[in-house]
């Protein structure tokens, strides 16, 4: 598995759907319009200020609130590698693995002092997080999960 | 087991589960709302050819309804495309109402079921002894594929609502606002939580239906109350007269937690804005300026939530400065509403009325919050932003405090009427 390098874009605790793609644009399906909006409803400047392959860490329930897969689909389109969580809202866990994006449940989280901008490198396989010279760990998704993302979801058990 | 639990069991093939486990199980009703054209792209993208199960799939345009914009007829259109290669009769087409309630009044939501909407407060369900969840586009396009889904078992938290009656003003949403704000918003990730004890008991169906609906907004999975001689009598009249599985729970059965309230210490309370679980009671923020009053949704729109209001009403106006914005859950909703003399008594208190769904509950139509306003609502949420600016500030409250706010124009405790 190849090791992720990116910055951290930092969100507090239960940053709901609506704030990661307010309802106003769910009538979107094209998606590349879905993913200008990007954490549009938490905070405005982020669709522009997103550098593709950075890492979102939040605190706890992320993704609460509306079961909208556009909320992923808006994440996977700006080019978010993986979501760091201490915890997540059920239905937005379901979408990101059906989707093919790495949810990474961290409870421990706090101790890694992953603030805004910080550049990480991680091993999602191996459940390693760098940043600033510090190796965290974390328990990686199991091996089935892992070959599901890596083939962009759910998708990839279905093709012929 | 807990009946949750024999109702997995049972629609996976099995003879017993346990929490934690992962089972593949049949769902007996799918229900597709009108934000996911997703779930058609998804299910062709997965190489589906054939909708597996027809006559068990239903979809409800309530969220853009009728359509705002052309994007949104778009997505109307390729849906009612969509239902018709598939044979999918049961599409409930613009102006019949919210999903959950929809399905409920059209008799498809028998006790023991498995319900799965795109729509997180599918939990809604679980006051009738249903499995009810919610889920994104790509798993509902797998539903549509297979027939079924995987599920985790889920740990069962119980509340237990003793005593009563409630005090003057006081409604379930009263009563969830404040077990939401104790517990706080992820109290229930992935838990089946359920409602019992003697309050229940005593609570109407109606009322019962907002408190599972609200659970999503501790993380429930699915929410469950045991149906009793209520129930029974009130899906007679949707021509349900049995369970399709047993739903009972084991003596045995242990909760993951259990939590006691006595209702009748509850008072009428809000959510404040941001947050759910931003616990205040109505009196501490009274007389906070009000723009727009919306009484509607899955959470607050049904009969007796209009018949509330329309008390609290009579005779009086909504203050000027005001707007309030009627929106009943079902078209069977508001015709009951309109024999009763409710929408007269509403509307000659200067209500405007719209369209039976969703209305303006996820800032998409019927009722924009601009940026500086105040807003009330009965629905479930007031995230940053839910419905419109992010830089409105929206309140949740009951029926009676929407009603009673209604006629000063202010944030009013409807027990110091």
């Amino acid at each position: 598995m190849k090791i992720l390098k990116g910055k951290v874009y930092s969100f507090g605790n239960n940053i709901d759907t609506d704030q990661i793609y307010p309802g106003r644009f769910l009538e979107l399906t094209e998606h590349k319009d879905i993913g200008k909006h990007a954490m549009e409803g938490a905070d405005p400047s982020y669709p522009q200020r997103f550098v593709k392959g950075g890492f979102i860490v939040a605190g706890s329930n992320f993704g609460c609130g509306s079961s909208r897969e556009h909320a992923v689909i808006t994440l996977k389109n700006v080019g978010v590698a993986a979501i760091f969580a201490k915890s997540f809202a059920r239905i937005f866990y379901r979408n990101c693995i059906n989707l093919g994006v790495p949810v990474i449940m961290a409870p421990d989280l706090d101790s890694f002092g992953l603030t805004e901008g910080k550049e990480i490198e991680v091993d999602l396989a191996a459940g390693t997080l760098e940043s600033g010279g510090l190796v965290h760990t974390f328990v990686p998704l199991s091996n089935d999960i892992m070959a599901l993302i890596e083939n962009g979801g759910v998708f990839s058990l279905y093709k012929k | 087991m807990h009946a949750i639990e024999k109702i997995l069991a049972q629609a996976a093939g099995k003879k017993s589960v346990s929490t934690g486990e992962i089972v593949t199980a049949g769902v007996d009703v799918a229900e597709v709302n009108d934000l996911y054209l997703q779930v058609v792209t998804s299910f062709y993208q997965l190489g589906g050819t054939k909708v597996k199960k027809p006559e068990a799939t239903t979809f409800v345009f309530d969220h853009y309804a009728p359509a705002p914009t052309i994007k949104a007829a778009d997505n109307h259109k390729a849906m009612r495309e969509f239902c018709t290669a598939q044979g999918i009769d049961k599409l409930f087409d613009v102006g019949r109402g919210v999903c959950h309630q929809v399905l409920i009044e059209d008799g498809l939501v028998a006790p023991g079921s498995i319900v799965v909407e795109t729509d997180s407060h599918t939990t809604t369900l679980g006051a009738l002894g249903v499995f009810g969840t919610g889920v994104g586009a790509t798993d509902m396009a797998l539903i549509l594929l297979n027939g079924s889904l995987w599920f985790r078992v889920p740990e069962v938290m119980k509340i237990v609502l003793a005593g009563g009656p409630l005090g003057p003003g006081v409604m379930a949403k009263d009563i969830i606002l404040h077990i939401i704000g104790d517990l706080k918003q992820d109290a229930a990730i992935y838990k089946c939580v359920e409602f019992t004890g003697p309050a229940v008991a005593t609570m109407s169906v109606e009322e019962r239906l907002v408190l599972c609906n609200m659970s999503v907004e501790m993380g429930a999975k699915t929410a469950y109350i045991q149906p009793d001689a209520k129930t029974w009598e009130y899906l007679a009249r949707m021509g349900i007269a049995k369970a399709i599985r047993d739903v009972s729970t084991d003596a045995d059965y242990v909760y993951s937690s259990v939590y006691h309230y006595d209702v009748s210490k509850i008072q009428p309370s809000v959510a404040t804005p941001g947050s759910v679980d931003n616990f205040a009671l109505v009196k501490s923020e009274a007389g906070v300026q009000v723009n727009q009053i919306f009484i509607g949704t899955c959470t607050g729109g049904r009969l007796n939530d209009l018949a509330t209001a329309a008390k609290i009403l009579k005779g009086k106006k909504v203050a000027k400065g005001t707007r309030l914005v009627i929106i009943p859950a079902s078209d069977k909703v508001m015709q009951q509403a309109m024999a009763a003399g409710h929408v007269q008594t509403l509307m000659e208190a200067g209500a405007a009325f719209s369209t039976p769904g969703c209305g303006p509950c996820l800032g998409a139509h019927e009722g924009i919050l601009a940026a500086g306003e105040v807003g009330l609502t009965t629905s479930s949420r007031n995230f940053p932003g839910r419905m419109g600016s992010t830089e409105s500030k929206l309140y949740v409250v009951s029926p009676a405090t929407a009603a009673a706010s209604a006629i000063s124009g202010t944030i009013t405790d409807p027990a110091s009427l």
